[in-house]
C-alpha cells in the first residue's frame, strides 16, 4: 500500500452537446492530468453510446457557483417582476397570432 | 447565519417535498457519512465486479460473445467512475476511497467473492446479478442526493443491455444440448442464493435501513426489493426450462408473490467479512492493478508539469 498520497490527477467537469444546435449539458466529472487526457477520459467515460458530437472539459476549480444560502437575495431581483411574462397581458380572443 | 436547528428544518422540508439535496446544501453529518459509505461501496462493487467477468474475456466462446463481454466490463468500469465522482462531491477524495478498499476497510458487494467456473456463470451474472443490481438502481434513481441520482439514471440506461445479454447466454445454453442445459442449471443453482443476498440483510437486522429510508436515500427496503426480484425472476427461469433451486418456492396468491427460502445469512456474514471463496484473490487483483498503474500516473503528472512550463515560456 502506498503511504505517500497517490496522485490521481485533478477534477474536470464534462459537458456534452448531443447534436449541433443543442445546448451543452453537464454530464459529470472525471480525473485527468492535462487537457488532452481530460478530453479522452471524458469521451471514454461519458460517450460510449453516441451521447455527444462535441465534448467540453473544464477544470472544476474554474467553475464559479452561486450558493444555496443566497438563493433568496441572489434571485430576488427577478422574483417580483411578473410583467416579464407574456401571460401578464390581457389580449382579446379575437386577436390572432400574438 | 441560520442555526443548526433551522438548517435541519430546511433539510427535512426538502426531503418531505421530494426535492433533491445538492452538494452545496447544508446536510446533517450523518447523512453525509451514510452517503459516502453507500456510494463509495457501490463504486467499489462496480470496479471489483469487473474481475469475475474479466476472467472469461479471453475464453469467450465466440467473437460476438467476446465483444459483448468487453463492452459490458468497460461499462462497469465507467459506472465505477460515475459513482466515485458522485461520492467526491461529498468531500472525500478518490485516494481515500481507494485506500479504504485496498485496506479492506470499505466493503463491496459480497456477490463478487464467488468464482466464475463456467461460461454459464457469465450468463447467470448478467441475468441474475445485474438483474438484482438494476432493481436496486431503478429505485436509487429517485434517491434524495442529486449527484447520486444522476449517476443512477445514467447507469440504468446502460445496464439493461447487461441483463439481456446474460439472459441470452442462459437461453442459448438451456435450449442447447443436455450438457449445455445442465451447465446453465448448475450456474443458476450456484448463483441464486448469493444473488438474493445482494439486497442486504433482512429488514429486521439491517443496521442502516431505517436511516436510509428516513432520508429517502432508499425508497424500498431490502426485503421488499428481494421479494420483487424473486417475483420477476422465477417466470424467466421457467420460460427457458430451468429450475430455481428452492424446494419451498411457491406462489402465494394472497400476497401476490412467491414464498421462498431466504439465503443463508451466516454465509453472507462470512463472505462480507472477508472469508468468501475469492475475497483474497479479488482484493489482491485490485491492489496489483492499482500499483502497476502507478508509473502511468507518475508519468502523466510529470508530462503535464513539463507541458505547463513550456507553455509559460513560449
Amino acid at each position: 500500500m502506498n503511504t505517500n498520497k497517490d496522485n490521481q490527477g485533478t477534477l474536470w467537469e464534462v459537458f456534452l452537446q448531443k447534436k449541433s444546435g443543442q445546448p451543452f449539458i453537464h454530464a459529470g466529472s472525471i480525473h485527468a492530468f492535462d487537457k488532452e487526457m481530460a478530453l479522452q477520459n471524458a469521451r471514454d467515460t461519458y460517450t460510449r453510446r453516441g451521447e455527444a458530437t462535441v465534448v467540453w472539459v473544464v477544470p472544476s476549480n474554474c467553475i464559479v457557483s452561486s450558493t444555496p444560502e443566497d438563493i433568496g437575495s441572489f434571485f430576488d431581483p427577478a422574483n417580483d417582476k411578473i410583467y416579464r411574462h407574456p401571460t401578464f397581458y390581457h389580449i382579446p380572443d379575437a386577436i390572432k397570432n400574438m | 447565519m441560520k442555526s443548526e436547528k433551522e438548517l435541519e428544518e430546511i433539510f427535512e422540508k426538502k426531503l418531505n417535498n421530494n426535492e433533491f439535496i445538492e452538494p452545496k446544501d447544508w446536510m446533517p453529518e450523518k447523512y453525509r457519512q451514510h452517503l459516502i459509505r453507500q456510494i463509495s461501496q457501490h463504486a467499489h462493487s462496480e470496479v471489483v465486479g469487473m474481475l469475475p467477468e474479466g476472467n472469461w474475456i479471453t475464453r469467450a466462446p465466440s467473437l460476438r460473445a467476446k465483444l459483448v463481454l468487453l463492452a459490458k466490463v468497460q461499462d462497469e468500469g465507467g459506472h465505477g467512475l460515475y459513482l466515485y465522482s458522485a461520492a467526491e462531491t461529498l468531500g472525500i477524495s478518490r485516494d481515500e476511497m481507494l485506500d479504504a478498499l485496498h485496506s479492506g476497510k470499505a466493503k463491496y458487494s459480497s456477490i463478487f467473492n464467488y468464482p466464475t467456473l463456467t461460461w454459464a456463470d457469465i450468463g447467470a451474472i448478467g441475468w441474475l446479478v445485474d438483474g438484482a443490481a438494476i432493481m436496486n438502481q431503478v429505485m436509487l434513481q429517485r434517491t434524495s442526493y442529486g449527484p447520486y441520482s444522476r449517476a443512477m439514471i445514467r447507469i440504468c440506461k446502460e445496464e439493461s443491455f447487461h441483463q439481456r445479454q446474460g439472459y441470452e447466454i442462459m437461453m442459448r445454453l438451456a435450449l442447447g444440448t443436455p450438457e449445455q442445459k445442465q451447465m446453465a442449471q448448475d450456474a443458476l443453482n450456484r448463483w441464486w442464493y448469493p444473488t438474493l443476498m445482494m439486497f442486504g440483510p433482512p429488514d429486521s437486522e439491517s443496521p442502516h435501513s431505517a436511516d436510509a429510508i428516513k432520508w429517502r436515500i432508499k425508497r424500498e427496503t431490502n426485503d421488499q426489493l428481494r421479494q420483487k426480484f424473486v417475483n420477476q425472476t422465477v417466470p424467466q427461469a421457467e420460460f427457458i426450462g430451468l429450475k430455481v433451486p428452492d424446494p419451498n418456492l411457491k406462489w402465494n396468491e394472497e400476497k401476490k408473490g412467491y414464498d421462498f427460502t431466504p439465503p443463508d445469512w451466516e454465509e453472507f456474514k462470512r463472505v462480507i467479512s472477508g472469508n468468501g471463496p475469492c475475497n483474497k484473490e479479488r482484493l489482491a487483483a485490485r491492489i496489483k492493478a492499482h500499483e502497476e498503474g502507478k508509473w502511468v500516473r507518475e508519468a502523466a503528472a510529470a508530462y503535464a508539469q513539463k507541458h505547463k512550463k513550456e507553455v509559460l515560456v513560449s
